[in-house]
């Protein structure tokens, strides 16, 4: 049960504010410069984090991610076939929020059938689907957001897709 | 690949922004919400805005926040001003919970400059030159009142056929209940009636009324300090979610145990399972239909093993033999525990033969409901819906379900209760109808026989909505088109021409139809003339939620064009009658449809309810907030109206009218699948067709078909299926398919599903795509009580999953930790 250990020690860091660097956890976490407004432009100006390699990535195992700051956690997944939306060579790597977009609950990834699960109200996303709220409360689909990959297999997260949950710009 | 709103960024709200109180109008639960008003070029910060909060700090789980969803830019006297329509943390129906539906509030209203709602309507229209053209409200009333006026003098007020909301929250509330209930039931008594979702102008619990029980008597918190919660073909979780999120789980986690009474297994099963342990939670997964026959068990075993609170079965309940006797307003006698047990008597293993539930599951679930517990009465709330309601056996079948609440003293007691979980808020104050009779007029065969001339449709469309759909349809649009063209034929003439070419259609077996809505709807196509009403918040409204909750929802936006509230459009017809009889002589006639000089919506709530309930005016409401008052109201004292936490806490019964203040008990007796035409439809289908709601657009979906959220994840209806039947028949995922019985056809998308028995099919009802009541036969109780769910139909392809299907997840529902 690797990844729910890994979503605890998210949850924890979430609970704290953000605070970096899980002993312990496999997952790579990554904390991005910290945005600066700018309000002169239409558009949110996300800020570029490296996440990770592709090189570290194994399938169906997701990395804690931070995206676009410390305390916006999300979960980077190699899915092992390509989807609509996935980056890397194999064209399957995804990343999303991990807050559910009702009412911010820190959800669990279920890697049986890749979805995002929330103990706050029971709701559910499809990772394979970008993010598609198999069922429940939220009136959006999972905040996914926008990954490239440098020649080195760098993965940089440069955008999300959808409001992240708690805050009135994804980059506050 | 899913639906994204690529939304980054959302307006702030400024401290200065308007409040308005808002109680959600799709579903009976009602949860409160605000909505912040401001001005287009004013914003909030980051640190000073309307939530007192500082914005620039990630919110934790349940914290403030506007989705996208509840953003839009709306008109507000004549400007467009920024939206915000966002849960009330105060609000003890939901406490600042948010269902897909109501956080969705915002994003549904019409909005030229986001684009939602376009398709809202926004001027009369009336059929000319073979189309419906936009035109004034007094030339759209003038016709419908010269059609109207001809054919009720000629003919009669039988020869008007009235489809008719009843309800609170969106289309109904109690402004506009009284205001059609007036112009129907007091100008006029029009008897050839029904309601939006049945097909008749009747109760859709006549017995629990019968037995002096009001359907909705408890509290929502009635759920926390009980010590089981028995849920009866109902889904909670997805059609009243916050009661659910709330409520239930809060009783759930203080130990309560859960009995889910349904063939199907739902999201609410698996989410009561994930609170209270598999092992606190008992589905008994019945033969569809055979629902009463359980009861009867549990009320025999119950009694049989002395768990019956005694004091209130002798205080409360009518102790001697037979009180009213079985007839043809009657499904059943009513009277005494004794005499009712007689007949309903059933062993438990028996109700396991004719269920097919396991006897110790039975058993097991009358210990749960009414084994004294630590020796004291255990307390049982028990909620049933549409599984029942539209389902075998109607009178019956919820009296058998009230005798087990009325035996084990749970209604009227905290912790109890016995109710149905709703649809729709409620919102019913009318003059009476008893000139309507019982039984009723089953409308719909009325029409399909060539009955009535006139149509008026309040709010309703029975092309998604009612059942025995297909002939409905065909017998409706052919009637209407012998009218459409009529009035092509004298488009030239005068208007007195015109009118005489119609009642000339109409007496050839035509039918002119005039339709009330919000937007062009299904039925509206086979419209002469189309009126444009406005929901609630485009108004001021009010409603009672399943608690008897009475809130005023407050108007903060402007009317979508020349739309107008349901009660005012009652009104200006009436005064249209009024002129139009005046001039065919008719004074007397004219005189009946005076009373209605209302300028607003508070005047026709003046009108009505107040009247009835003269401590309740808008003023006192607004004061009472999201929390509003539960009703019946008792009083106004310290500046607050007073409610009731429950209904009958003082034992007294009364909703049946007796002097006695006794309820009575059902003698349900089993008959097997009551309505004409079941158990045939049974013996010759390979699939049992089950009628199911989904969380999602659950009593919105009239607004969502432009949605593109909603119509990302279900594209076409969805019809849950058991993997193995799908591969018997070579069908995948996404497949479209087709229902086919000897009613008719309808279509939607394979979902498969775990879960699904084999067999049976669940498909989700009153989608604009795909309308299930196509294939439901015309069978009915004794009073007119359609049984839905209660519908067998063979199954074949149509075609492979389209892209939007093939883009759809067909995933579990069911959330697994």
């Amino acid at each position: 049960m690797r990844c729910k250990k890994m979503v605890d020690v998210g949850r924890r860091q979430f609970l704290r504010g953000g605070a970096l660097a899980a002993a312990g956890a496999a997952a790579a976490t990554v904390t991005t410069t910290p945005a600066q407004a700018t309000p002169a432009n239409a558009q949110v100006d996300y800020p570029s984090g490296k996440l990770a390699n592709v090189a570290d990535l194994a399938v169906n195992e997701p990395v804690d991610i931070e995206y676009p700051d410390a305390d916006s956690p999300g979960v980077l997944i190699k899915l092992g076939q390509a989807v609509d939306g996935g980056v890397g060579p194999d064209g399957d790597i995804v990343a999303y929020s991990v807050l559910c977009p009702h009412k911010g609950y820190y959800m669990s990834y279920k890697s049986e059938d890749r979805t995002m699960n929330c103990p706050g109200h029971f709701s559910r996303f499809d990772v394979e689907a970008g993010g598609q709220q198999v069922w429940g409360h939220a009136t959006q689909n999972l905040p996914q957001f926008t990954l490239r990959v440098d020649d080195n297999g760098d993965i940089f997260a440069e955008g999300a897709s959808d409001l992240i949950f708690g805050r009135p710009s994804n980059v506050l | 690949m899913a639906y994204k709103r690529q939304i980054d960024r959302l307006p702030i709200p400024p401290k200065d922004a308007k409040v308005h109180n808002v109680t959600c109008h799709y579903c009976i639960v009602g949860c409160g919400y605000k909505a912040y008003t401001w001005d287009r070029n004013k914003q909030g910060t980051l640190k000073d805005n309307a939530f007192g909060i500082d914005l620039g700090e990630q919110q934790n789980a349940d914290g403030t926040w506007v989705a996208p969803s509840m953003y839009n830019m709306v008109k507000q006297d004549g400007k467009d001003v920024h939206l915000a329509v966002v849960p009330d943390q105060e609000c003890v129906v939901n406490s600042g919970l948010v269902s897909i539906r109501g956080g969705r509030m915002a994003e549904n209203r019409p909005s030229k400059v986001t684009g939602t709602q376009q398709q809202r309507l926004s001027d009369p229209l009336v059929w000319r030159n073979g189309t419906w053209q936009p035109t004034s409200w007094d030339d759209a009333l003038d016709l419908v009142a010269r059609v109207t006026a001809r054919i009720i003098t000629e003919g009669s007020e039988d020869d008007l056929l009235l489809s008719m909301f009843d309800h609170g929250g969106s289309a109904g509330g109690y402004e506009n209940t009284w205001g059609t209930g007036k112009l129907y039931f007091d100008s006029m008594k029009v008897k050839n009636a029904r309601i939006h979702n049945r097909p008749a102008y009747n109760s859709e619990v006549h017995s629990t009324r019968d037995m002096g029980v009001d359907e909705l008597q408890y509290q929502y918190s009635d759920y926390e300090v009980t010590d089981t919660i028995m849920i009866i073909g109902a889904n909670p979780l997805e059609t009243q979610t916050n009661l659910f999120l709330n409520h239930m789980r809060k009783g759930l986690e203080n130990g309560a145990k859960f009995i889910m009474v349904d063939p199907r297994r739902t999201v609410t099963v698996n989410a009561a399972e994930e609170v209270a342990g598999a092992e606190n939670v008992l589905h008994l997964a019945i033969d569809p239909g055979s629902d009463m026959v359980l009861f009867n068990a549990l009320f025999t075993h119950i009694v049989d093993q002395g768990w019956t609170d005694s004091d209130f079965i002798a205080n409360s309940t009518f102790a001697s033999g037979e009180a009213v006797a079985e007839d043809a307003a009657h499904p059943a006698g009513l009277g005494s525990l004794d005499y009712a047990l007689a007949t309903c008597r059933t062993s438990t293993a028996e109700a396991a033969e004719i269920c097919k539930v396991d006897e110790v599951d039975i058993i097991k679930a009358a210990e749960w409901i009414a084994k004294p517990k630590d020796g004291a009465r255990r307390k049982c709330v028990t909620a049933y819906e549409k599984g029942v309601i539209w389902g075998n056996d109607n009178y019956r079948t919820v009296g058998s379900i009230v005798n087990i609440a009325l035996a084990t003293g749970n209604i009227g007691r905290e912790g109890g209760g016995c109710c149905r979980l709703g649809g729709h808020q409620e919102g019913y104050y009318r003059p009476s109808d008893a000139h309507v009779g019982r039984p009723a007029t089953y409308v719909d065969q009325l029409l399909i026989s060539g009955g009535g001339k006139v149509q008026h449709i309040w709010a309703c469309d029975h092309y998604k909505t009612t059942l025995n759909a297909s002939q409905y349809k065909r017998a409706h649009r052919k009637r209407a088109e012998m009218v459409k063209d009529a009035m092509d034929a004298s488009a030239a003439g005068s208007r007195e021409q015109q009118v005489d070419a119609i009642v000339a259609a109409v007496n050839a077996g035509g039918l002119f139809v005039v339709d009330v809505d919000i937007h062009h709807s299904q039925i509206g196509q086979n419209a002469h003339v189309i009126l444009p009403a406005c929901e609630s918040n485009e108004m001021n409204l009010t409603s009672m939620n399943g608690e008897r909750r009475l809130r005023l929802s407050e108007k903060y936006m402007d009317r979508y064009g020349n739309s107008l509230p349901d009660c005012l459009i009652a009104a200006k017809l009436a005064q249209n009658m009024e002129r139009v009889l005046r001039e065919m002589g008719d004074d007397a006639y004219a005189d009946q449809f005076k009373g209605y000089d209302w300028e607003t919506e508070e005047d026709a709530f003046m009108d009505g309810y107040h009247q009835g309930n003269p401590d309740v005016t808008y003023e006192r409401l607004r004061a009472m907030g999201n929390n509003g008052v539960q009703e019946p109201v008792q009083g106004f004292e310290n500046g607050k109206l007073v409610g009731v936490e429950r209904l009958y806490m003082d034992g007294k019964f009364t909703r049946h009218g007796r002097d006695d203040g006794k309820a009575l008990f059902c003698a349900a007796s089993w008959r097997g699948l009551q309505a004409p035409g079941k158990e045939q439809e049974r013996a010759t289908h390979k699939f049992w067709i089950n009628n199911v709601r989904a969380n999602i657009f659950w009593q919105n979906q009239f607004l969502d078909k432009d949605n593109d959220f909603i119509q990302d994840r279900f594209p076409y209806p969805f019809i849950e299926m058991n993997a193995d039947d799908m591969a018997e028949m070579g069908l995948n995922a996404g497949d479209l398919i087709e229902i086919h019985n000897e009613n008719g056809t309808t279509q939607g998308m394979a979902y498969p599903t775990d879960t699904a028995a084999r067999g049976q099919v669940a498909m989700v009802f009153g989608s604009p795509t795909g309308s299930q009541g196509n294939v439901v036969n015309p069978g009915v109780n004794e009073l007119v009580l359609p049984d839905y769910k209660h519908t067998w139909g063979n199954i074949r392809k149509l075609a492979d999953a389209t892209p939007a299907a093939k883009a759809v997840s067909f995933k579990s529902k069911e959330y697994t930790g």
